[in-house]
């Protein structure tokens, strides 16, 4: 994800990334910060009070994985903050806080922690080298006779100054331009299992969350969206809706028809007594098992034809002793966030407020300048808590409708999507079929491996990338085209298709089924082969010893090889994804009436240097219930143009009673920094799926699992 | 008027009997810790106690409440049991997005209050109700056995 957003960048990204030395503009939070004397602020990551109190402000959207948390750890590390007088804050939209993995302000990609790994660090070391300064000065000494600990500066002679004691002049010192940062054997924080600064508020039920703004004057919004894009409102009466007691206006825009009212059950209710005829175009017909068939027909041509993301070899020469032939698929995937969609916003006089949820902070911004008319710096975004993101929030539809609706209507609007109206007209993971060719010598090595990719476009439908001349969309052919398998000769190539639907950003993207592909896949070749799944793999993995090391470390703390109890069965993947290394190991039994029991997964993860073991630890748990959910039962399937699926009785997600014990090791590494919050979601249905091949021989090759085929015969 | 308590202060509302409690909590007396998530108690982010018992506030009608004993997360602290579990949130650091969190310490509390030292399996069968996208179940499970053990050492 990251590279392509980074590459639709290139051309402004080098000049935004400026960073922490960026000064702090006027009239934003900082400045109205209720301290009584001045804070001392060098940049605009951190400021210190007389109070001695730190506040880092984190410019990353908080949806669950730890970055009010990480981005705090990393510059009071640097700073030698006392971690029990550091707070955080959420950044507004402003350039200061782009992430240089991708030139914006936003969140997603797993990127916050590697994206900031130098300049939130050098913020807080440039801080402290301040603070020594000032401790210098007043002591009349030179900074190398002063050294920082938890929130002070000790004089050699063991005199000592707090922070706090130091900000006015601090204030005054020139702000260093290239700060040294720490030898990480001297980190005092990072690596440490601290634990999360936003949980307590988020258990009192104080975290304030978009659905959870309040402002005077409110109206609440409820849509009749439409199902697809490009189908349109032929016909509307709003008269029984304009009758419901609290509602006060009816808004047609260009994706549906709102009503707004006093409050969210008056609007609800004024919305679902809306007339509408919609004109569905060509789409009045549009089926899953149409969907379906033109994707298996594109697979097919892209055996041969396609846009080529990867050629080795001479695959059309090579003549394999087995021949092995597969076609994979899965469906359309909802995010199904727990908090429903939803954004205030108010555009008033020659500006635009809005307090939302949103991975996107910075785009947002520039977008709803021009939704508004007004300058992007008129825009002033509040990112709220995020209930749940996994790529939803990235998108701006609910921003931009928001908007929209405020400034038709004259009046605060908060937009809400309920559970069914996100889901009958979602963003969602695109489907995909993908055929797949194998072939092993007659020593059962592999020496073929060639891939058709059927798949809509993320990067076409996003907004804000393009495909590639070469056609090959990055998303729809990651996980699968950059695998580092040690195979001679290769062909992979990609077939677009656009069956209709919006098509987006989900927890980990194109790995999310392009893992489960090959990693099904390779054991599918494993088998063929004669030999153990893991030994197999790691015959082909010599290359890459990051691969090997958590394939051996799963395999390991799983007792890979020794028995299991009855009926249990073991399955193993591994995946490269946002720069961190998984491997998985899943332990699964199959009830008579075929449905499948996860009961284990052993995780081994190799993410470079870490800065918080237990979030990355949770995230990785996480992924894999995330992965799970997916695998057991996510499908978004469509009938006459319409979603079938509409709350969670139809779109189940994992409940606590069918919660695996799963365990997450951390492989000691120095390497820099990989992603978090996806890696995870990869390997987790591959290694269940392998495991369910060992337990009943029936290999599954599309998800959701289909639980009819694993019943004992 | 539609009269009820919510966490021990008598409360009155003019709006539609069948409105759910939610709305009223969240928009009328601006308790937004109670979360909106499913709307059709599929999801228990709206879970609050009402009479002590968990139930999801998203389909409680207003007017089945006339007359009753609501509380909500923002003062289920309050009491001995909701102290404990809250605290054992805080211990093992329950939360990621944090968003199902109020609803999963008022089932939790709900649980506790009626059963002292619950199993494993009694655990899952209170808890299934509630859903967590981020995936924290093992840490709720802790946090309630440690809320139970805190709660049977104190008794």
């Amino acid at each position: 994800m990251e590279s392509t957003r980074r590459e639709f960048l290139g051309s402004t990204g080098a000049a935004l990334v400026l960073g922490f030395t960026l000064p702090l503009q006027s009239g934003r939070g900082l400045a109205a910060a209720p301290v009584s004397a001045a804070p001392f602020a060098p940049n605009a990551w951190l400021r210190i009070g007389a109070d001695h109190q730190v506040t880092v402000i984190c410019g990353s959207a908080e949806m669950g994985q730890g970055v009010l948390t990480a981005i705090p750890m990393m510059v009071a590390e640097e700073l030698d903050a006392d971690w029990r007088d550091v707070r955080v804050e959420q950044a507004p939209a402003d350039q200061a806080y782009i992430n240089p993995a991708f030139g914006i302000q936003a969140t997603g990609g797993s990127s916050t922690v590697r994206g900031h790994w130098q300049v939130v660090r050098q913020a807080g070391a440039a801080a402290r080298l301040m603070l020594v300064a000032a401790a210098a000065e007043t002591w009349q000494t030179t900074p190398d006779r002063c050294r920082t600990e938890a929130g002070q500066v000790v004089h050699a002679d063991g005199r000592r100054l707090r922070y706090g004691e130091l900000v006015a002049r601090a204030a005054k010192q020139p702000v260093p331009d290239k700060p040294a940062l720490k030898d990480p054997k001297d980190f005092r924080l990072m690596g440490r299992p601290l634990k999360r600064l936003d949980s307590p508020d988020k258990v009192m039920g104080k975290a304030q969350y978009g659905l959870d703004v309040q402002v005077p004057g409110l109206l609440v919004a409820v849509m009749a969206r439409a199902p697809l894009p490009g189908v349109k409102v032929r016909q509307v009466d709003d008269h029984a809706a304009r009758a419901v007691k609290g509602v006060k206006q009816v808004i047609s825009l260009p994706s549906g028809v709102a009503v707004l009212a006093t409050g969210y059950w008056a609007a609800k209710t004024g919305r679902d007594a809306l007339k509408i005829d919609w004109d569905f175009g060509d789409k009045a017909a549009l089926s899953s098992t149409q969907i379906s068939a033109a994707l298996h027909d594109a697979a097919a041509q892209g055996m041969t034809g396609g846009a080529v993301a990867r050629t080795a070899g001479t695959p059309d020469q090579v003549k394999p002793a087995t021949l092995l032939d597969a076609v994979y698929e899965v469906p359309y995937l909802a995010h199904a966030c727990m908090e429903p969609m939803n954004c205030t916003a108010w555009v008033r006089e020659g500006e635009v407020e809005i307090w939302a949820g949103t991975q996107s902070q910075g785009p947002v911004q520039g977008i709803l300048g021009q939704v508004a008319s007004v300058q992007p710096g008129k825009v002033k975004v509040n990112t709220m808590m995020l209930g749940g993101g996994f790529g939803r929030r990235f998108a701006p539809d609910f921003v931009i409708d928001a908007t929209l609706l405020s400034k038709i209507s004259g009046a605060p609007v908060k937009l809400i999507f309920s559970r069914e109206d996100d889901m009958a007209a979602g963003y969602f993971r695109p489907a995909s079929v993908v055929q797949l060719r194998g072939g092993l010598d007659d020593k059962g090595r592999p020496v073929l491996l060639q891939a058709g990719v059927a798949t809509p476009s993320i990067m076409a439908a996003s907004g804000f990338m393009k495909l590639p001349p070469s056609g090959v969309d990055v998303q729809a052919v990651e996980g699968l085209a950059d695998h580092v398998y040690d195979i001679p000769h290769q062909r992979m190539a990609y077939v677009r298709q656009e069956p209709g639907p919006q098509v987006w950003f989900w927890r980990s993207v194109g790995h999310s089924q392009n893992s489960f592909f090959l990693e099904s896949f390779i054991d599918e070749m494993a088998h063929a082969a004669k030999q153990d799944p893991y030994a197999f793999r790691r015959s082909l993995l010599s290359g890459s010893p990051r691969h090997l090391g958590v394939l051996d470390l799963a395999a390991k703390r799983a007792n890979w090889g020794t028995p299991l109890p009855a009926g249990r069965h073991r399955g193993i993947a591994v995946v490269q994804s946002f720069g961190t290394y998984v491997a998985e190991v899943a332990e699964v039994s199959v009830a008579a009436d075929g449905t499948p029991k996860v009961h284990r997964v052993v995780a081994a993860v190799d993410c470079g240097q870490t800065v918080n073991p237990e979030i990355i630890r949770r995230q990785i748990e996480g992924a894999i219930v995330f992965g799970l959910s997916a695998a057991l039962y996510g499908q978004i399937s469509y009938q006459d143009g319409r979603v079938q699926q509409s709350n969670f009785h139809d779109y189940p997600v994992l409940r606590m009673s069918e919660m695996p014990v799963v365990e997450v090791h951390i492989v000691p590494s120095m390497e820099a920094p990989g992603g978090i919050g996806e890696p995870g979601t990869p390997p987790l249905a591959p290694a269940v799926a392998n495991a369910l091949f060992a337990a009943t021989g029936r290999r599954l090759r599309k998800l959701p699992f289909d639980t009819q085929a694993l019943k004992k015969a | 008027m539609i009269n009820f308590q919510v966490n021990g202060h008598p409360v009155s509302l003019d709006a539609d009997p069948d409105m759910p409690l939610l709305w009223a909590l969240r928009e009328d007396l601006q308790l937004t810790g109670t979360k909106f998530g499913c709307g059709q108690a599929l999801c228990g982010a709206c879970t609050v106690h009402v009479n002590g018992a968990a139930v999801r506030a998203c389909r409680t009608p207003l007017s089945s409440v006339i007359g009753q004993q609501v509380t909500t997360i923002e003062g289920v602290g309050a009491s001995h049991v909701g102290k404990a579990v809250q605290a054992a949130w805080v211990k093992v650091d329950v939360p990621q997005c944090g968003y199902c969190q109020p609803g999963q310490v008022m089932s939790a509390c709900a649980l506790l209050a009626h059963k002292k030292s619950p199993s494993a399996g009694d655990i899952d069968a209170a808890m299934s109700g509630n859903l967590c996208r981020c995936g924290t179940y093992a840490q709720i499970r802790a946090a309630i056995q440690d809320a139970a053990h805190v709660l049977a050492k104190g008794a």
